[in-house]
């Protein structure tokens, strides 16, 4: 029924695509998965071109200007953010901070993630409960679970402290000074990524074929042995991407810094400083632009070049 | 027996330790993965002089439920969660429309620029969203999405490891005879995918959802720029507002937070094993 009027309101259109078709010497089929493609494709460029591709380049464009939200002239300064960069005080505690954040964090999430799959790859019962309980602070969103922390933490009324006690420990202010505060939001994160690292390193594990095992197992190799020589190697890659995509996300730590810190009790003198903190701050409380791009660059080329050294590392060890 | 076992399983665990001790441990770990949940919920049915108890305990003395309807006047959160639920599935439809029609195109055709256009895709991901929002702002203050759904929803709207997923799904388990025989039968390349491929990826566009629902749900950074009006407010931004209303008041925070933890803890219940097979999957951006 409807072939006839589909025929008739494509017929103009054939001899145009033969035209065309015979100008770009291709067949018909060829033309129109062509025409299929492009036309596909000219959407989601476009968004991504919206979205990603133009932004990512003009953050490095805006970096090399004075570029003020509210002044109407944003000059070209060249390198001039990035000296200042060096000698601004702020940016770099918050680079400190940022690096002994994701140090701890990556180091002690991605041990305690592979000791727990460890435990779980031995076939246990109970298996599937486990990596549900796990998963779940990962699952739960960021800001209810600063918050349930940040009491958990609290100063006078706080449970930790109140355990701590009975250890004779004196009542710690976690959130107060900026120094202990990143101990306290390091606990936290480790709390909330663990099970991810977790579940990805146990399908790692299981991945492993057995016979590795009961070949070593002839060889005499056990318990530790047979992880180091065993399981590590054969690990390599999933344990590479764990560490790699734990350290982009902890270089971007933002959301618990901002809730657990911010305001907090009696407003502490200053917030635990990290880099998108410092980026938020410079470009949208102050409004300036230009510098805080330039710190963007900065931590876009941290987290490239430390996911190319980890590769580099973790592939030569392997070989 | 537990020789025995050790010999033929995968034999890993059974060579360092004990199940009971496993147990044991995996134990201890699920009940500090849950407590925040437990107290949280316990001050969130506690009156407000009890979470200023010394030594505190667990479990309130007077249970009451009136730290919900108090919070719930005290801040739109309904509201807070209709934005949510908008810009989360927005965003999501648009991230499989994307990622299901350039994935086709990447995975079963060749044309010229291929290549590099799949590279230029790739390597955007490689940028944390945090180092370009600020351009990205610009550019939606230009177009007045400012406190729009549009413009809370848009870092959202694309995921380059969809397009590589849903490349590598049809690329390798669509076989293409199958493409050969419809166009034979007359079918255009837009008739294929729309009858064809779209329902033939059902199993990895579920995987891919909720991987888009759950980052844009999580969003907090970008709506707290984007969002300057309350009624524009997602529930994460929503609850931090009102944490500093009342900083100090955790037994209506701890029923806020609990009301904002609901909804993905519903989802995760029923979900839970698909959830956690998406995450695998990739590495979900925080």
């Amino acid at each position: 029924m409807v072939e006839p009027s589909a025929g008739s309101l494509v017929a103009p259109a054939v001899t145009l695509t033969d035209r065309l078709c015979g100008l770009l010497r291709m067949n018909r089929l060829k033309f129109s998965k062509y025409c299929f493609c492009y036309l596909g494709l000219i959407p989601v460029f476009a968004i991504y071109w919206v979205l990603r591709l133009e932004p990512i380049a003009r953050t490095f464009i805006l970096s090399f200007y004075d570029w003020h939200l509210i002044r109407p002239l944003k000059p070209f300064v060249g390198l001039a953010n990035y000296y200042e960069m060096w000698s601004d005080d702020n940016f770099l505690l918050a680079l400190r901070n940022t690096t002994l954040f994701a140090v701890f964090v990556v180091g002690a999430s991605v041990v305690l993630g592979l000791a727990l799959a460890v435990l779980l790859a031995g076939n246990l019962r109970l298996t599937a409960a486990y990596q549900a309980i796990y998963f779940l602070p990962v699952i739960t969103p960021m800001v209810p679970m600063a918050i349930a922390w940040k009491w958990i933490f609290d100063a006078r009324y706080g449970i930790l402290n109140y355990s701590l006690s009975w250890f004779g420990v004196q009542p710690i202010g976690w959130l107060t000074s900026p120094d202990v505060a990143m101990w306290a939001i390091i606990i936290m994160s480790v709390w909330k990524v663990l099970g991810y690292n977790m579940v990805l390193l146990l399908v790692g594990l299981k991945n492993i074929p057995a016979v590795y095992y009961e070949a070593a197992s002839m060889d005499g190799a056990a318990g530790w042995k047979m992880f180091r020589r065993i399981t590590l190697p054969l690990l390599k890659p999933i344990l590479l991407f764990v560490v790699v995509i734990s350290t982009i996300n902890a270089y971007n730590v933002f959301t618990q810094v901002y809730v657990m810190t911010q305001g907090s009790q009696a407003a502490p003198g200053a917030p635990l400083r990290v880099l998108v903190f410092d980026i938020y701050q410079n470009g949208f409380q102050f409004f300036k632009m230009g510098y805080a791009s330039a710190e963007a660059v900065v931590l876009t080329l941290i987290v490239l070049a430390l996911t190319l050294i980890q590769m580099r590392v973790i592939r030569a060890d392997g070989e | 027996m537990a020789e025995r076992r050790s010999a033929t399983g995968n034999g890993l665990w059974n060579r360092i330790g004990t199940p009971a001790a496993s147990h044991g441990v995996l134990l201890a770990g699920s009940l500090s993965m849950l407590f925040p949940f437990v107290w949280m919920l316990a001050t969130s049915l506690k009156p407000a002089d009890e979470t200023m108890l010394w030594p505190p305990r667990l479990l309130p003395i007077n249970w009451t439920a009136q730290n919900y309807p108090t919070v719930l006047n005290a801040a739109p959160f309904v509201r807070y969660f209709v934005n949510s639920v908008i810009v989360s599935v927005g965003a999501t439809i648009l991230v499989i429309a994307t990622s299901v029609l350039a994935g086709f195109i990447f995975g079963k055709y060749e044309f010229p620029g291929k290549r590099l256009l799949f590279l230029v895709i790739l390597a955007s991901a490689m940028f944390p969203f945090e180092t370009y929002m600020i351009p990205l702002y610009l550019t939606m203050k230009s177009l007045g999405w400012i406190n729009t759904y549009q413009g809370i929803a848009a870092p959202y709207m694309i995921m380059s490891f969809g397009i590589f997923l849903m490349r590598q799904h049809i690329a390798h388990s669509i076989p293409e005879d199958l493409l050969d025989a419809a166009r034979v039968d007359g079918a255009s390349e837009l008739k294929i995918f729309l009858r064809l491929i779209v329902p033939l990826c059902s199993s990895p566009i579920g995987a891919l959802g909720i991987l888009a629902f759950i980052q844009a749900w999580a969003a907090f950074i970008w709506p707290l720029l984007m969002a300057t009006h309350r009624s524009m407010y997602m529930m994460e931004l929503g609850l931090s507002t009102f944490q500093f209303r009342y900083t100090a008041d955790y037994h209506l925070l701890s029923a806020a937070a609990i009301l904002n933890t609901v909804p993905m803890l519903i989802a995760f219940i029923i979900l839970r094993r698909r959830i956690i097979e998406s995450v695998a999957l990739t590495g979900l951006k925080g």
